[in-house]
């Protein structure tokens, strides 16, 4: 299994061809209180750079971007019930959607962990 | 994701002005942006567990950025209010009184704090508007009326139920006031002896004080009040909530060049005597609304479902037509949902009046609901 991330503050996880996708602690934590979000449904097609999530804090709203291309497989209904789980565990639980890839060489130029964390450093 | 949550800490480190309490609040762990020209606290520890614990306790807010004016000279009532349409000379001695700066078409131009204090007066503007309103004041009035900015001054505020308590126990005699009153103090000498002048308002919709003194003096008091482990600093974040709570305009959005006292549902600083005499400006028309009705009102929303719907969305009426615009709208932490305010056409301005918003291109159920959202609880003498 290997995490990808983008510099849109995104984490994307691989396992086999099914990607895991959620934005990382920096970008939570520049949001501040996560009050709602929106994921995509099953089956929904997205190509990458589309938009595919909603989270909206107190202060600001933002849309969250593919980062790569493929079928969604599920949205998390947890971060819908419980937006404020973005907050608490932003890599793990907090999770927004998983997507069937279409095309893994767009994981490709992608940071890994130690890249971002570095360049998250430097804003 | 969108680049835009980034924008609030990228606008952190764009130059602006500093305010007295600058260190101590990057001490305290604020995360600092940039409001109305100074480097502010927007937040310290989250915006709702600041807006609930101001609700709950007590919060200590820095609002040094406001303008604060002090006008002296002779006949300072009779001259302000050719610029301000309340009654200010039966106004009492160390009494508050809110009011609204006209342009000559009864337009907003800036909302406003005034305070008697013996002849003179003290009044608290807006940080973003402090210097258009200090000319047009001084435009205003005869040449003989000085109009001093007092910009070596600093002011907090303390807001919630536990606020009372917290600042009698530094400065004896606060609690005694009531709300909309204030009076000058002496700060213990472990604080420096200064004079504070402390009046028994705010902006939270909730009991609470507002402190002057002078910036040399204001980091000891701040520390001294979040000593009491029932104050915590709170950042503009909650100040927005709260008063979006309480149902109080915000100006700039709520309020404007394009909305009247009237429009704004403001009414109630323009006094009896003052309807009947005008001389203010923008009166006839103001008049005229006063008489006929406005053409849009300033209304509350309740917004169905969790999402925000924010400042610019459009407000449609059952055919979809454009009745009106968004100029406030957040998610409510005491609530727990999203509320908001905006302008309606005045027929579609009555409490339960079935209303949808449009924002990005999606549509909300929303409700005109009455304001304020969340009670106030003012501390009312005599109530």
């Amino acid at each position: 299994m290997t995490t990808y991330f983008t510099q849109e503050h995104e984490w994307i996880k691989v396992d086999g061809d099914i990607a895991t996708v959620g934005i990382t602690d920096h970008a939570q934590e520049a949001l501040g209180d996560i009050v709602f979000t929106e994921v995509p449904e099953a089956g929904k097609q997205l190509s990458k750079g589309q938009e595919a999530a909603v989270v909206e804090s107190v202060k600001a709203a933002s849309d969250v971007y593919s980062p790569v291309s493929g079928e969604v497989a599920e949205g998390n209904q947890a971060v819908v019930d419980d937006p404020s789980l973005v907050n608490s565990d932003p890599e793990g639980a907090g999770w927004f959607f998983k997507l069937k890839l279409s095309n893994p060489g767009e994981l490709e130029g992608l940071m890994d962990e130690a890249a971002y964390r570095a360049w998250v450093k430097t804003l | 994701m969108s680049e835009q949550i980034l924008d609030n800490a990228a606008a952190a480190a764009a130059p602006a002005q500093t305010l007295p309490l600058d260190s101590w609040h990057r001490r305290h762990g604020a995360r600092m942006v940039e409001f109305a020209g100074y480097s502010m606290p927007v937040q310290y520890e989250g915006i709702i567990a600041e807006h609930v614990w101001t609700r709950e306790s007590a919060g200590l807010f820095d609002v040094s950025h406001m303008g604060q004016v002090y006008i002296h000279g002779a006949d300072v009532d009779s001259a302000l209010e050719t610029v301000l349409p309340g009654e200010l000379k039966a106004l009492p001695d160390r009494k508050l009184r809110y009011s609204l700066l006209l342009d000559d078409s009864g337009g907003i131009i800036d909302d406003l704090m005034a305070t008697r204090r013996g002849q003179d007066f003290y009044v608290v503007v807006n940080g973003a508007t402090k210097h258009g309103d200090i000319e047009v004041i001084r435009q205003a009035l005869p040449k003989d009326l000085f109009v001093d900015h007092m910009t070596s001054q600093a002011l907090l505020a303390l807001q919630g139920p536990k606020a009372a308590e917290v600042l009698e126990a530094l400065i004896p005699g606060v609690s005694e006031m009531g709300f909309m009153e204030g009076n000058a103090f002496h700060a213990p000498q472990s604080l420096g002896g200064h004079i504070l002048w402390i009046s028994r308002s705010g902006y939270t919709g909730e009991d609470g004080f507002e402190i002057s003194l002078p910036a040399a003096a204001v980091e000891k008091l701040a520390e001294a009040l979040v000593a009491d482990e029932k104050v915590k600093p709170i950042g503009l974040g909650a100040r927005d909530s709260l008063r979006l709570e309480a149902g109080l305009p915000l100006y700039g959005h709520d309020l404007d060049r394009h909305t009247t006292p009237v429009m704004a549902g403001l009414t109630f600083a323009i006094q009896k005597r003052r309807r009947a005499e005008g001389g203010f400006p923008g009166a006839q028309r103001i008049l005229a609304e006063l008489e006929d009705g406005p053409i849009q009102k300033r209304v509350g929303l309740d917004v169905e479902g969790r999402q925000p719907v924010r400042e610019g969305a459009l407000i449609l009426d059952g055919e979809g037509n454009e009745v009106g615009r968004i100029t406030s709208g957040g998610f409510s932490p005491s609530l727990q949902r999203p509320i908001a305010m905006g302008y309606v056409a005045a027929a579609l301005a009555e409490p339960g009046t079935e209303l949808k918003l449009e924002q990005r291109g999606k549509l909300f159920d929303a409700r005109v609901a009455p304001m304020p959202f969340v009670p106030h609880r003012y501390h009312r003498k005599g109530a």
